[in-house]
C-alpha cells in the first residue's frame, strides 16, 4: 500500500524532518531532536503539521440528535464559536475514539478524530444512522491541519490573521483567515500550552506553514515532529486512543467522569457507564513516577505487592520535568496519591509512586 | 570525523585498543540514528562480558537499544558521567561518551572488527 503524504510533506524534508510510517503517513518525528522541540513549545512556541487527523462531517437536520446519541459529553454546547472534547463510545461504555466536534453551519458538523482510526470511526459513524435524517462524509483528505502550541503562540500567529484571537477563550473557535488562506481556528491542542489548530481545505497550506515559521523567527518558533507531540501531550496528561484508553477501558475507569453527562439523555454505553458509577469503579488510570532509575514504557509489567496487575499504558522520560513518568491503570484501593508499587524494567523491578495528575500544567 | 586508530562493528559500536585494554563506545552514526538519549544502564565493574553480549542500554526518548561488547573482557570502568548526563553520548560519542573500559581476554577477536575504512563503506551500503 502506498504511503500518504501530507500536503506539507515536502515542508518537512525541507528543515531535515526525520521521516517515518506513522499508520500509513510519512510523518516527521522530529527535525533537530525530540529534547529541544519539546523545549521550544514549553518555552516559546512549536509547529505542528496536523493534517494526518481525520474528519468526518454529519449534515442533516437530526445533526445533533445523532451526535448526542454517539458521544457522552453533551453536544448541545457546541456552536460556530466554541468546539467541544468528547468520545465515541461503545453500549460498554468503552472508546472507539477520542475527537473535537465542531460546528461548522447550521446542521453542519465536523468530527475531528484520529489518524490512526479514521476508517474505523468512519464505519462506526456510518453504522447507526438508520431513524435519524443525517448524512455522514469522510472528508480526511480534504482538510490540512497545523497547530501552532507555545506561550508564544497568539503573538506569532496574531499578525497573520484577521481572527481575533485575543477574545477567544481555551475550545472557542473563529472562521477567517490565516496568511490569506481560509481556515478555520481554535484554541485548543494536545500539548498542555496555550495554542491555536488551523484547519483549512486550500491545496496550499504550505502557505500557512511557511509563514508561521517566517513570522515566529525572531521568536524562536521550531517546528516539531510527532516525538516531541508525545512526550508534551503525556506530560499533560492527555490521552492517546490505543495506548491510555481503547475499547477495553470505560470513560469512568479513564478518569474522565467529566465527559460524561447523564442527564442530557439517551447516548451508547449511558447504562452500562450508569451502572459502573452506582457499582463504583474496580480500576482507574493514574499517573505515576520512578522512584528508581529508568524509564517505564508502554506494556512493561505493573506489580503490586509482588503480583502483575496490569501494565503500563504510556510513559517516557519528561523532558520538561526531567523525571520518569506514565500512566498505568490500577486495582482502585491502590490508586491514593503517594501509593507505591513497581515496574518491571528488563530484569528489575523498579520502586514507583502513584502522583497527582497532570504532570504539567501550564501557569499563563 | 571518525577516528582512523578505532575499530567498529555492525552494531556502530567502535572500540579503542591500547595495549590489553579496550574502550568502547557507541558511534556518531548510532547516536544519530536514536536522537536524544536520555538514560543509559551501565554494567558493574568486574563483570565478565562475552563477544557480542549485550551490556547495557541506551535509551533514548522513543526508543531502547541494546549495546554489545565488541570482543570479550572484564569491565574495569564505567562512565559514571553519562548517568547524570546522558547527552554527552549525543553530544561526543567518540571521546566523552565513552561508554565502559575493559581488559581483552582475547586479541584474536579484534580481526572480527571493521576498520575505519570497511565501517564507512558499510554505512554507505546502509543508505541505499
Amino acid at each position: 500500500m502506498k504511503i500518504k503524504k501530507t500536503r506539507l510533506n515536502s515542508c518537512h524534508k525541507n528543515l531535515n524532518g526525520k521521516m517515518v510510517d506513522f499508520f500509513g503517513w510519512e510523518m516527521p518525528i522530529e527535525y533537530s531532536g525530540i529534547v529541544n522541540e519539546h523545549l521550544a513549545v514549553r518555552q516559546k512556541a512549536g509547529l505542528f503539521d496536523v493534517s494526518h487527523m481525520g474528519e468526518i462531517q454529519i449534515t442533516g437536520s437530526q445533526a445533533l440528535d445523532y451526535i448526542q446519541y454517539l458521544t457522552p459529553n453533551n453536544a448541545a454546547h457546541v456552536n460556530t464559536e466554541r468546539t467541544q472534547y468528547s468520545a465515541l463510545t461503545t453500549p460498554e461504555g468503552t472508546f472507539i475514539d477520542d475527537l473535537l466536534i465542531y460546528l461548522l453551519e447550521e446542521n453542519k458538523y465536523l468530527l475531528v478524530v484520529n489518524a490512526a482510526n479514521v476508517d474505523k470511526d468512519f464505519k462506526w459513524v456510518s453504522s447507526y444512522t438508520k431513524g435519524f435524517d443525517v448524512d455522514v462524509k469522510n472528508l480526511s483528505d480534504k482538510y490540512s491541519q497545523i497547530a501552532i502550541q507555545g506561550p508564544k503562540a497568539l503573538e506569532i500567529l496574531k499578525p497573520l490573521t484577521d481572527v481575533g484571537l485575543e477574545e477567544m477563550k481555551v475550545f472557542r473557535v473563529a472562521f477567517g483567515t490565516v496568511a490569506g488562506i481560509e481556515a478555520m481556528v481554535s484554541r485548543t491542542g494536545y500539548t498542555g500550552e496555550d495554542g491555536f489548530e488551523v484547519y483549512t481545505q486550500s491545496n496550499n497550506p504550505g502557505k500557512i506553514w511557511d509563514a508561521l515559521l517566517e513570522q515566529g523567527k525572531k521568536t524562536g518558533i521550531q517546528p516539531v515532529g510527532l516525538g516531541a507531540r508525545d512526550t508534551l501531550r503525556l506530560e499533560a496528561c492527555l490521552m492517546l486512543y490505543g495506548n491510555d484508553i481503547d475499547n477495553t477501558t470505560t470513560v469512568l475507569e479513564a478518569g474522565l467522569r467529566w465527559l460524561v453527562k447523564f442527564k442530557k439523555g439517551d447516548f451508547l454505553g449511558r447504562e452500562a457507564l450508569l451502572t459502573q458509577k452506582k457499582e463504583g469503579l474496580k480500576r482507574r488510570l493514574v499517573g505515576f513516577e520512578l522512584q528508581g532509575r529508568g524509564i517505564a514504557r508502554s506494556h512493561y509489567p505493573v506489580y503490586i505487592k509482588g503480583e502483575k496487575v496490569s501494565e503500563v499504558t504510556s510513559g517516557t522520560f519528561s523532558p520538561y520535568l526531567k523525571k520518569s513518568i506514565g500512566l498505568a491503570y490500577l486495582p482502585i484501593e491502590h490508586t491514593e496519591k503517594g501509593t507505591e508499587f513497581e515496574i518491571g524494567i528488563r530484569d528489575k523491578r523498579v520502586k514507583t509512586q502513584v502522583v497527582p495528575i497532570p504532570f504539567y500544567k501550564r501557569n499563563y | 570525523m571518525y577516528p582512523d586508530n578505532y575499530y567498529y562493528t555492525k552494531d556502530h559500536e567502535w572500540i579503542r585498543i591500547e595495549g590489553n585494554k579496550a574502550t568502547v563506545g557507541i558511534t556518531d552514526f548510532a547516536q544519530k540514528q536514536m536522537g536524544d538519549v536520555v538514560y543509559v544502564e551501565l554494567p558493574e565493574i568486574g563483570t565478565k562480558l562475552k563477544f557480542h553480549q549485550s551490556f547495557g542500554v541506551i535509551e533514548s526518548v522513543k526508543a531502547v537499544s541494546d549495546i554489545y561488547a565488541p570482543v570479550s573482557g572484564e569491565v574495569m570502568e564505567v562512565n559514571e558521567d553519562l548517568n547524570d548526563a546522558p547527552e554527552i553520548l549525543n553530544e561526543d560519542p567518540h571521546k566523552k561518551g565513552w561508554v565502559i573500559k575493559l581488559n581483552i581476554e582475547d586479541k584474536s577477536e579484534l580481526e572480527e572488527l571493521m576498520s575505519l575504512s570497511d565501517y564507512e563503506k558499510f554505512l554507505e551500503g546502509l543508505e541505499d
